[in-house]
């Protein structure tokens, strides 16, 4: 089989895109199916904290509200995962034992990606041996500029072996791709390399996560679906954090590629502050009332 | 096809119905004349009725001919003895607040034209009614500049302008035809079509309410024949009707040889050219807005989809795809996609084309989703297996009815979507610039658009070639129309 020329992936028009996306906000989320769907969004977060200034302790604080996100209000679901930096994976996997919560750990020199082979796979490896569940990853954005896409394919496929039993997300960091066919493009590497899911970001970029850049990864994993059988899961991250926004995820979610996908075992959010806001909102259809923002933990 | 998406889920969306409570409509309307409403001489009323549940919401007064004659008498009288002599800075102050009491009223607008014609709450909410204000705004400007629009020609208005409007955009068509009309210094006397008369009505309302001089506009109600009265009256000047080419015909022909200028924006059955190079999950939803916008009650609705082969079985999957995510029902619902179609006579007209769809040998597809019981409904329909020969490839059937044929040539495609006697609109989908250009410029069509579809803009003008009809509504080119020049 010939080798794979990505820069024959799909084209994608951002007016377009606009304009679906147009279509999936105006829709009007009430009742019962708002309810579902806030449960859903916190049963799908990737609680998560990545920043410089993380300890044991906080990390064991984050575990505990991942499992525990409201408990004066039974019934709550857990959150998929908690996400956090590969030396506080051993803490987070005693924390969670048992609950169902998996640790995802972010892993291969994030968030730039800027290191070598070596460095990257054995992070990896850490991680994995570890007791992580899940690894987020991130491409070489800078490879993937110079048009180095075998680079870039042949990277992943070894993380992604790295992993073992471990799920492998793959994060494009989609605000330093420039354009919806480089999203795309990248989209198409990873999935073809091994990528369990595919996530939009780190955190660390501005934009984030977006409706527009999720739904050009939705419909590529539509189309591999297609094309092989395969389910790929989907992750935006960043910048999430309120309730309509996520619940617009949910429906850009159905709407692509149908109920199938609607699990965290095929979609996840990646955020630290958006499940106090579900959680504001789950109130307030139960009560009637918003209440203040100080009776939900902020950890 | 091995592997097929499943769009069914547990997780479903509840009604979210737009509320219709703030809404004030009289159970009777008369004639609005001279300013003021008065009860038709003719004696006679309609029922308007909610196509999406059958229910009456109102009786509306029939024009005849002596009310048509008091209408048109109205017109000329204000034309001569106050709009003539108006400067057009002041007729733009009462364009613009019209424009204003319709964007404070846009709620109200879209809940009646909802409940009155079928359409979705959010076509009405987010299209008609706020393209209508902006019609309104745009040519209000134009008032006091049309010595600057036409340099050195002197423009002079024409006189009283009798306009018929069609049912499918009922404000939005309103506004095409009253916002250049007055801004260029005619008079007007409209007729809303007779399943869609409320907005009119309401408008009528608005213009009572801004203040403007009594017989300016004239809003008679009523069917085919007062169109027709209104057509042939001898104090008219301008004839400016949107509606079927069929009715278009009957009035060139009634006003040829009289001094009546005319603007005739007719039927279409657009192509939409989907090459393989497109950006095709847009592409997708380009002709998904093409044809279901609207229950494709659209006179440019992209109503003859063109795919090349080499994409054919890609672009017709994820097309099936989209249509499962299509919601049909309740127009005052905030989700829902496709509305009721306007009429049970216009009901009967697409379930005939479909009937002849099948027996010319074409395919037909119909998502999964269900219909109401009460109401005028038709599911988006598409049809596969076309031949350029076929008539639902042929005629317009103004409905949610998709025909699709396949092409393998750049010539091949544009001498296709050619070969129609209509030519309003064309779309052409491609990843490439030149591409676009050698098409647009070589489609017969008034308006084309590339990589988007059913795009409206005050500023933009709007009409046909050959049978589509001529003259052009929108932008600088729409108040041509209602202007004579030395």
């Amino acid at each position: 089989m010939a080798e794979k020329d990505y820069r024959l992936s799909p084209r994608v028009d951002q007016v377009g895109i606009q304009d679906r996306v147009d279509r999936i906000t105006k829709r009007s989320v009430k009742s019962e199916a708002k309810r579902k769907g806030l449960l859903m969004t916190l049963n799908m977060i990737d609680l998560t904290t990545l920043e410089g200034a993380d300890t044991d302790f906080k990390v064991k604080q984050m575990c505990y509200k991942a499992q525990h996100l409201h408990d004066s209000f039974p019934g709550l679901p857990t959150t998929a995962a908690v996400c956090v930096y590969p030396n506080f994976v051993k803490a987070a996997v005693n924390e969670v034992k048992g609950s169902g919560v998996k640790v995802a750990s972010v892993a291969t020199a994030f968030p730039s990606g800027h290191s070598s082979s070596e460095i990257k796979l054995l992070d990896t490896k850490i991680a994995v041996d570890n007791g992580a569940h899940e690894i987020d990853m991130v491409i070489s954005r800078g490879k993937f500029h110079s048009g180095e896409y075998n680079f870039v394919h042949d990277e992943i496929a070894a993380i992604k072996e790295a992993c073992g039993k471990a799920r492998l997300k793959v994060i494009l960091e989609t605000g330093e791709l420039g354009t919806f066919d480089k999203v795309r493009r990248a989209s198409d590497i990873a999935m073809d390399a091994g990528a369990d899911f595919i996530k939009t970001s780190t955190g660390k970029i501005s934009p984030a996560a977006t409706l527009p850049v999720t739904l050009v990864m939705l419909e590529a994993i539509k189309d591999y679906y297609y094309e092989t059988g395969k389910m790929i899961g989907m992750k935006p991250a960043g910048g999430i954090s309120n309730s309509k926004l996520a619940l617009q995820y949910l429906l850009m979610v159905k709407e692509t590629l149908g109920g199938k996908w609607l699990s965290n075992e095929w979609f996840r959010f990646g955020a630290s502050s958006l499940a106090n806001d579900v959680l504001m909102q789950i109130m307030k259809q139960e009560s009637g009332n918003y209440q203040s923002k100080d009776y939900f933990s902020k950890d | 096809m091995k592997n097929k998406i499943d769009y069914s889920s547990d997780w479903n969306l509840d009604p979210a119905p737009e509320s219709t409570g703030h809404i004030k409509l009289k159970t009777k309307y008369n004639l609005f004349i001279g300013g003021k409403w008065v009860k038709p001489k003719s004696g006679k009323y309609f029922a308007t009725i909610n196509p999406a549940t059958e229910h009456k919401i109102a009786d509306v007064a029939e024009a005849g001919q002596a009310d048509v004659d008091a209408a048109v008498k109205a017109a000329k009288t204000a034309y001569d003895t106050v709009w003539s002599k108006l400067s057009g800075k002041e007729r733009g102050k009462y364009i613009y607040r019209i424009a204003r009491l319709i964007q404070e009223k846009a709620r109200e607008f879209s809940v009646i034209e909802s409940l009155d014609s079928g359409k979705v709450i959010r076509e009405s909410r987010d299209i008609d009614i706020p393209l209508a204000a902006a019609h309104f705004f745009y040519y209000a400007g134009w008032a006091d500049k049309l010595e600057y629009a036409f340099p050195n020609r002197q423009p002079k208005s024409l006189g009283v302008a009798a306009q018929i409007t069609p049912w499918n955009f009922p404000m939005l068509m309103i506004a095409w035809k009253i916002a250049p009309a007055l801004a260029a210094g005619n008079t007007v006397v409209l007729k809303p079509a007779e399943t869609t008369s409320l907005t009119a009505l309401k408008l009528a309302e608005v213009i009572q309410e801004a203040g403007l001089p009594d017989g300016v506009v004239n809003i008679v109600t009523g069917y085919g024949k007062t169109g027709a009265m209104m057509v042939e009256h001898k104090d008219v000047d301008k004839v400016a009707f949107t509606g079927s080419t069929g009715v278009g015909k009957i009035i060139m022909k009634s006003i040829a040889g009289t001094n009546k200028k005319s603007t005739m924006e007719l039927g279409g059955k657009a192509a939409n050219i989907i090459f393989e190079d497109a950006p095709l999950d847009q592409a997708v939803e380009g002709i998904i807005n093409g044809i279901y916008f609207n229950q494709g009650h659209v006179c440019c609705a992209g109503s003859r989809l063109f795919v090349q082969e080499s994409v054919y079985d890609v672009v017709l999957r994820k097309l099936k795809d989209r249509m499962e995510s299509l919601y049909v029902g309740d127009p005052m619902d905030k989700n829902t996609d496709i509305g009721a179609i306007n009429s049970k006579k216009q009901l009967d007209v697409i379930n005939d084309y479909i009937k002849i769809g099948k027996a010319e040998g074409a395919d037909i597809y119909q998502p999964k989703c269900k219909i109401p019981k009460k109401g005028f409904w038709c599911k988006p329909t598409l049809f596969t297996n076309v031949a350029q020969s076929n008539r639902i490839a042929q005629e317009e059937i103004f409905g949610p009815v998709l025909a699709i044929q396949t092409f393998r040539t750049v010539d091949e495609v544009i001498t296709k979507a050619n070969n129609t006697p209509y030519g309003l609109s064309a779309g052409v989908w491609t990843d490439k610039g030149s591409k676009v250009f050698n098409l647009t410029s070589q489609l017969k069509a008034g308006v084309v658009w590339a990589n988007t579809y059913n795009k409206f803009d005050p500023t933009s003008p709007f009409g046909g070639y050959k049978e589509s009809g001529h003259g052009r509504e929108g932008g600088l080119h729409g108040l041509e129309p209602y202007l004579k020049f030395d």
